[in-house]
């Protein structure tokens, strides 16, 4: 027989003030196996701590139940005390007797009655509580960052600064992601290549950090601490060991027709290439869809020009394993495609470009030397229009719920830009609202209009009309004036939607974390835990969990950078003792539980048993890793045989809570 | 093939050749078109009105006789197809619409009128085939320059007609190409004329359709074609300098039987 403390708390008057708690102790005082039952004012203050540890050992407590506010806000609190007494910490439980009680009802009598029945709850799970161990489990000191952007690069240089091993994985041929891409950046108008270009370099010159370019995670294996990843080396035909970024082979490749992806289209580049002559690893690239040797064998002039004999036409895919204590996931962002805009002749007209065209059409190294020109026949545009929330806050089929964040701010900035630039150039900005909230951002965007004279329209366009003459006439609605109002433009700009990578939907298949339904990773907590996916050992940094500008991504890597190092830091791991296990005499191998857990935790074994003759058997039995089990439950409550059981929470103790309070 | 012919009040009036040349192209594709029996008007544009049902019984009627015979359905008269093919979705996704005809007319409606809306473009798309047509072509339009002039009706509400991409359709161009022609692309061809608001404000239809036939024609087109007699109305009214003709007089040019 357990011997069982109850604790009250008032909680100032946030209990007592609709709870007659000295009832409720009274009441909870004469509960079978309950041998000391008391309240106290802040049973959380060290006083009232101290009532708690002295009670435990002057009655020789077996388990206590503390009658409080929400586990989620004290039961860690009571945990320590009762572990500091010399109990186990899993003997605590908490009966909330505020959120779910007191916080919620008025009448005293009622109040106090469902807390006598939380409290009673309480009392017959502790009774059959158990007490449990954390195990634990060897921490691999090794980080992997999936994303080579200003989020994974800020990420590794801060978990390498703390003095550990850093793996940064990037799909593209390059470091440096959309933030290389771009021309200025809000609200201060630094040159973005110039702020990130040194990060670049840091990365590529830290001892810590290893790159693996243009490469991709193929598959992951384990749980926190202990994860085993394949990374993909896609084959360059470049020997990276020996290429020396020269560019000699760019200049000599007779395949000029290449679309330059960096300059996303807008011109085309030699079919071996360096993306950008600030790119990290400084290592040619072989596009096999277009090179003539990969294709059917006639050139080999790259091969040839090449000093270094860096040029290996057979080159392989190449899969490297490595350990891993913690995965980063920083997998960025794409403009959403516009081909369900068709009102805006995207399609139709090359000087109807989106946001990120423009940066580069405006960017010294972008196709034009970073004179503005019209991309259909090179000329100045004279009138400018841009239309922000193309596909934002846009809820058909094509368009996505959420507002993308950076648009409302990129935009202004064009704006001025241009304004700057060209004075003579007319812009005009259709809004549906204007977005600024950060620091400095209203008044950036204020100066766009105040100072630089940007005309924002309140209202959306209709269609973008290609003339005969070349010029884009422009139909919208001015919501202010409440009249339709056509402009004869010479190019629009569409602030494109934003939307998380193709590769984040497969990765997060593989790494077990969960998604929303736009397929950003989801955060382990709203507001609290931002920067951790639900599924122990991921972590998330920038875009791939929402919307976010450059400051704001910044912050977030270094923020998830500090969680990773926390993490590292340990030698071992405690883990949570409160998970699944299956009774191997029950379970019948039928993989309902398998299905149901969202973290991957149960696999299936075949094992011998011993039948009633003697003889033995082979059956497939469910297996709980227990390092990768978050303790949801879900499977407890999935098993057809009820062979799965959840420590801590076992279904004897549910079924003897809802004992409790049917009583 | 056997199809249901639904042609419409205009095109036994103001829009005869919109017809006959149907008719002849249909039979010279080995398709036959099935007059209904006794159809009335489709109800014209007050089937629009969600909240009553007389103004669409005559579309029922149509639909159910379609059924009957076992057919689909094939319109000509972009109003007209607009029209039936309302009434149609209505009947599928509005319970107390269904509820309330099926009493009216004694009949379980959305079953009754379970049959295929087809626009003659659409025959033509899905059931001929552009690839098909080219092959039966035998006096191809080449080196004519045409803009396909949609309006609205076809086109719109998007999610009901499932006629085409209303922001940038091809199905015209497509046909165009098919007779050997050229289609040229101007912006204004999904843009309403002004439609009956002629009658009402004729500056604003001439407004409209001027803009229309000047995109067109500054794009370089020789001829509009349309599959509306109120857009060629309104069109012509409004003074276009080239010609605006039904896109069953070149199909009948070019399969040699106008």
């Amino acid at each position: 027989m357990q011997k069982i403390g109850v604790f009250v708390c008032h909680c100032g008057t946030n209990i007592a003030g609709t709870v007659d708690v000295k009832a409720v102790a009274e009441a909870l005082g004469k509960e079978p196996g309950v041998v000391f039952s008391a309240e106290y004012p802040y049973m959380c203050s060290e006083a009232g701590q101290n009532l708690i540890k002295n009670a435990i050992k002057e009655y020789g407590l077996t388990g206590i139940v503390v009658c409080s506010c929400s586990p989620r806000m004290h039961e860690a609190t009571f945990r320590k005390t009762a572990a500091a007494a010399g109990l186990n910490s899993y003997m605590v439980e908490i009966a909330n007797i505020r959120e779910q009680c007191s916080w919620i009802h008025k009448d005293i009598k009622v109040a106090t009655e469902k807390a006598i029945v939380l409290g009673r709850t309480a009392i017959a799970k502790v009774a059959l509580n158990a007490p449990l161990t954390a195990s634990e489990s060897p921490v691999v000191k090794r980080a992997l960052v999936i994303g080579g952007g200003i989020a994974g690069i800020q990420t590794a240089l801060d978990i390498a600064d703390a003095g550990y091993e850093v793996d940064l994985v990037e799909k593209e041929p390059t470091i440096g992601g959309k933030m290389a891409q771009i021309d200025k950046t809000f609200p201060t108008l630094d040159c973005a290549a110039c702020i990130l270009t040194p990060k670049m370099v840091d990365c590529a010159q830290n001892e810590k950090i290893h790159i693996y370019a243009y490469s991709e995670v193929e598959k992951v294996k384990g749980f926190v601490g202990n994860f085993t990843v394949s990374i993909k080396k896609k084959a360059r035909f470049v020997d990276e060991t020996k290429c020396t970024g020269c560019g000699v082979c760019t200049e000599k490749c007779p395949q000029k027709k290449t679309p330059n992806l960096f300059n996303l289209g807008l011109d085309t580049r030699s079919a071996i290439y360096i993306p950008f002559a600030q790119a990290i690893p400084k290592v040619a690239t072989i596009d096999a869809d277009y090179c003539n040797m990969l294709k059917n064998g006639k050139c080999g002039v790259c091969s040839k020009v090449c000093a270094a004999g860096a040029i290996d036409y057979k080159q392989q895919d190449q899969i490297i394993e490595q350990q891993y204590g913690a995965i980063v996931v920083a997998t960025g962002f794409n403009p959403i495609k516009l081909d369900g805009y068709d009102e805006f002749a995207y399609n139709e007209s090359p000087d109807v470009v989106t946001s990120l065209e423009l940066e580069r059409l405006m960017n010294a190294a972008g196709p034009n030397g970073g004179t503005l020109l019209r991309p259909s026949d090179k000329t100045h545009p004279h009138t400018i229009v841009f239309v922000q929330c193309v596909g934002s806050r846009d809820t058909t089929d094509c368009g996505k719920p959420y507002c993308s964040k950076i648009c409302c701010m990129y935009t202004a900035k064009h704006a001025m830009l241009i304004r700057d630039k060209y004075p003579d150039t007319e812009v005009y900005v259709f809004y549906i609202d204007v977005r600024t909230p950060g620091k400095n951002f209203d008044e950036f965007y204020r100066r766009a209009v105040e100072e630089y004279g940007v005309h924002y329209i309140k209202g959306m366009v209709g269609k973008v009309m290609p003339q005969p003459d070349g010029k884009l006439l422009v139909r919208g609605a001015d919501l202010l004036m409440n009249e339709q109002i056509l402009i004869n433009a010479d190019m629009v700009v569409l602030a494109a939607a934003i939307e998380p990578d193709k590769s984040a939907r497969p990765l997060a298949t593989m790494l077990t974390a969960s998604m929303d339904t736009n397929d950003f990773f989801t955060e382990a907590h709203p507001k609290l835990r931002p920067v951790e996916s639900p599924t122990a050992g991921i972590f998330l940094s920038g875009v791939c969990q929402g919307p976010k500008d450059i400051p704001e991504t910044v912050a977030q890597a270094s923020a998830c950078a500090a969680k990773v190092i926390g993490l590292l830091a340990k030698d071992k791991l405690l883990s949570n003792p409160c998970v699944a296990h299956s009774d191997e005499n029950l379970c019948n191998g039928c993989s309902s539980c398998e299905k149901v857990c969202p973290y991957g935790a149960i696999t299936y074994v075949d094992k011998e048993f011993r039948m009633p003759d003697r003889t033995t058997k082979i059956r497939r039995v469910a297996s709980v890793n227990a390092a990768v089990c978050q303790g949801c439950g879900a499977c407890t409550v999935a098993c057809p045989s009820g062979a799965m059981d959840l420590s801590g929470f076992s279904n004897k103790q549910i079924m003897a809570e809802v004992d409790a309070i049917c009583r | 093939m056997t199809f249901s012919y639904y042609p419409g009040c205009t095109l036994k009036t103001k829009a005869k050749e919109l017809d006959g040349y149907a008719r002849r192209s249909a039979q010279a594709l080995g398709i036959t078109l099935a007059e209904l029996p006794e159809w009335q008007c489709c109800g014209g544009v007050y089937t629009t009105a969600k909240d009553e049902i007389a103004t669409k019984l005559s579309s029922v009627r149509a639909l159910e006789a379609a059924k009957k015979e076992g057919n689909a359905l094939v319109t000509l008269c972009s109003a007209c197809h607009n029209v039936i093919k309302q009434t149609k979705y209505a009947l599928d996704t509005d319970d107390d619409m269904n509820f309330k005809v099926s009493n009216y007319m004694g009949i379980d409606a959305r079953e009754a009128c379970d049959t295929n809306v087809v626009h003659y473009l659409e025959m033509l798309r899905d059931v001929v085939g552009f690839d098909e047509l080219k092959k039966k072509v035998v006096n191809p339009l080449t080196g004519r320059k045409i803009a396909a002039y949609y309006g609205c009706l076809l086109l719109r509400p998007g999610k009901t007609m499932q006629f085409d991409n209303p922001e940038n359709p091809k199905i015209i161009e497509d046909f165009i190409r098919a007779i050997g022609a050229t289609p040229v692309i101007y912006p204004m061809r999904n843009e309403c004329c002004g439609a009956y608001v002629t009658l009402e404000d004729g500056e604003q239809a001439k407004k409209n359709s001027s803009a229309v036939w000047e995109s067109a024609a500054g794009f370089g087109a020789d001829c509009i074609i349309t599959a509306c007699p109120l857009c060629r109305y309104n069109l012509i009214k409004a003074e276009s300098e080239i010609p605006v003709i039904y896109f069953t007089e070149l199909l009948a040019e070019a399969l040699g039987v106008k």
